[in-house]
């Protein structure tokens, strides 16, 4: 006999597009990323006055997955449309992006200083690939070294630079109120990254400053591996270079 | 400082300059959310803002570019406020990629482009010099946004509050384009509320799924065309489906919405065509010309998109064979005045050439004109 529910659909995860269609690609942990963060916005309910502002590319394809209001602009300043609703609505309004590492860390990097620096009370999730996904698999900020991509097809070397570590950099400015890394390779590592994105909402909540969270994830199709193989090197790879963990977490800006 | 009568509607007179005059507008018409980066000439407009905003229950958010304010204007506009930023010509050309996706989004939105001179960082002072980038669309894919342009001070008030209402009416940006000029000059104007009519709620808003009985999720996209199905929102439906949605839009605007005044141009021999401060010295030079007993006229657009070509070319059918596009820039405006003749008539230019003197804060002014159309007449 069934005493208690403990396990079930998530409520604001639709999972499938306006045609019916499962729109990610088999392997790609995007599903993951927003599965934690859709449980978490059941669970404190929250998921009616969220307003998710996905990025451009996987993100916005991706957008009908959620069962909350979203909003699509351009490349980059996902942040700074988040600032123009959050400055509205208010508390009223649980708002939140959803970018790729390129969408926040690369052409978004100067919009998400912005919006940290002026302690804007949103909420970021930035979900790293290692890679441009959408565009058919290029140098990220956030590639590897040694790293096969499209645009180092001889191996990520110095001479494109050096991976970019987004919530060590998000914790040194002052209005950021929580950053944090998690990934959801493992299911240890899922109901961290769940503690973090319910931490990073609370932030948002108690409007203490910016929140923080960056996801890693796979992409499989561009890192020609199969679903198993892409999340052994997340567990692997990824994670050596980019350790888990909260970075920043105050009550309070002074 | 903003007194709680006007806004209730009281109609006062004030000694305003033109970037204040927008401001002014703008509260009248009940704009309470502005994004905004410094840049001169329109630094009175953001910092009149920062003062009055937060007393008046609203926000001013300085922000870390003009891609920023034309983003965080994208924000607030998707709540259905009404909401604006004001910028000058390099901020402008920073702001085309936010104006490109508003338009597809079809949000409503103010931006007041206060020009400066160009191209590059040109001067810091006044000009004409972004007609092109303003009227045909300045960002990609091709749009069309309404343009008014003011030429008194009095017009800034007014027409600020005019472009919240076009901007609500057919949900698009609207610009309001004056330049350094007439962002200075200050002039005693009436500060009064406007009414145009009513507007169609903005059920299309977002605030959250709990914000509305359905429950169902409302999405705001500059992604419409991507689609394979139309949507009955409307936020994804086929190309061919999004485009001619938009241009069927522009035709509505272009048939409804040409906005023009005219000084004595019934008789006219010879027409000058010209908007903002240009526009206001060839008022004078058309009194220069007539005291002198030639014909002169003056067609002045308000709308510069939509521009008012029938118009200008019914004049050319009724027997003014001289049409003279005076503008403060190096070319722009004749193209439009151009499209409106039609080979009906002789058209010429003058520009900023003429200006009174070599630097930055040159003017066009009336006599200058008037020696320089002499050639034509």
């Amino acid at each position: 006999m069934i005493k208690e529910r403990i396990y079930g659909p998530t409520k604001s995860l639709v999972g499938l597009d306006v045609l019916g269609q499962m729109m990610i690609c088999p392997g790609c942990y995007h599903g993951m990323a927003r599965k934690v963060i859709c449980e978490v916005l059941d669970e404190m309910d929250i998921a009616g006055k969220a307003i998710a502002l996905p990025g451009i590319g996987c993100h916005s394809s991706l957008s009908w997955l959620m069962k909350v209001d979203s909003i699509i602009y351009a490349h980059g300043p996902a942040p700074t449309v988040a600032t123009g609703v959050k400055r509205v609505l208010g508390d009223k309004a649980m708002v939140f992006t959803l970018q790729g590492d390129g969408d926040c860390a690369a052409i978004g990097a100067g919009y998400l200083v912005g919006a940290a620096a002026r302690a804007e009370k949103i909420t970021i999730f930035m979900l790293n690939n290692a890679l441009y996904g959408t565009t058919g698999g290029q140098l990220a900020p956030t590639t590897l070294m040694g790293q096969w991509t499209t645009t180092t097809p001889y191996n990520r070397d110095p001479s494109s630079g050096y991976p970019l570590h987004v919530p060590e950099l998000m914790a040194t400015i002052k209005g950021v109120a929580y950053s944090a890394r998690g990934a959801c390779a493992t299911p240890a590592q899922y109901r961290k990254t769940k503690k973090y994105v319910k931490m990073a909402f609370q932030k948002q909540i108690d409007m203490v400053g910016l929140s923080f969270v960056e996801i890693l994830v796979t992409c499989p199709t561009h890192w020609r591996k199969t679903p198993a193989e892409a999340v052994k090197w997340v567990g692997k790879e990824t994670i050596k270079e980019y350790p888990l963990g909260v970075f920043k977490n105050v009550d309070k800006i002074e | 400082m903003v007194e709680k009568r006007v806004i209730r509607g009281k109609v006062e007179k004030k000694f305003l300059m033109g970037n204040e005059a927008i401001a002014w507008g703008a509260i009248l018409a009940g704009c309470r959310y502005f994004f905004g980066y410094p840049i001169t000439p329109q630094n009175e407009i953001g910092e009149f803002f920062a003062r009055e905003l937060p007393r008046l229950g609203g926000v001013f958010v300085q922000v870390e570019a003009e891609m920023a304010s034309i983003a965080a204007l994208y924000g607030a506009a998707t709540t259905g406020v009404r909401a604006m930023t004001s910028t000058s010509s390099p901020g402008w050309a920073l702001m085309q990629e936010g104006i490109s996706c508003a338009t597809v989004a079809e949000l409503p939105m103010v931006i007041a482009h206060v020009q400066r001179g160009g191209p590059g960082q040109g001067s810091i002072s006044h000009s004409q010099m972004d007609y092109f980038s303003v009227t045909r669309g300045g960002g990609h894919g091709g749009y069309k946004t309404i343009v008014l342009a003011p030429t008194y001070t009095q017009e800034m008030c007014d027409l600020a509050q005019l472009a919240f209402h076009l901007a609500d009416k057919y949900l698009t940006p609207v610009i309001l384009l004056s330049d350094g000029l007439l962002g200075r000059v200050t002039e005693t104007i009436e500060v009064r509320p406007l009414d145009f009519g009513p507007l169609p709620p903005k059920d299309w808003a977002v605030g959250g799924t709990a914000s509305r009985e359905s429950g169902e999720p409302r999405r705001i996209s500059t992604a419409r065309g991507q689609g394979m199905v139309r949507l009955p929102d409307g936020s994804s439906m086929p190309f061919t489906d999004f485009a001619e949605h938009l241009s069927e839009k522009w035709q509505k605007i272009m048939d409804n919405e040409v906005r023009y005044t005219t000084y004595q141009v019934d008789d006219a021999d010879m027409v000058l065509v010209s908007y903002g401060s240009s526009g206001r010295a060839c008022r004078d030079t058309v009194d220069i010309g007539r005291a002198k007993g030639i014909k002169l006229g003056l067609f002045r657009p308000i709308t510069l998109w939509p521009f008012p070509h029938q118009e200008i070319h019914a004049l050319a059918q009724q027997g003014s064979k001289k049409f003279v596009a005076v503008e403060d820039s190096m070319t722009g405006l004749i193209e439009d005045v151009k499209l409106a003749v039609e080979g009906k008539g002789e058209v010429h230019r003058v520009g900023l050439s003429i200006r009174d003197m070599r630097t930055a804060m040159g003017t066009i002014n009336p006599d200058r004109v008037f020696s320089e159309i002499e050639q034509w007449l």
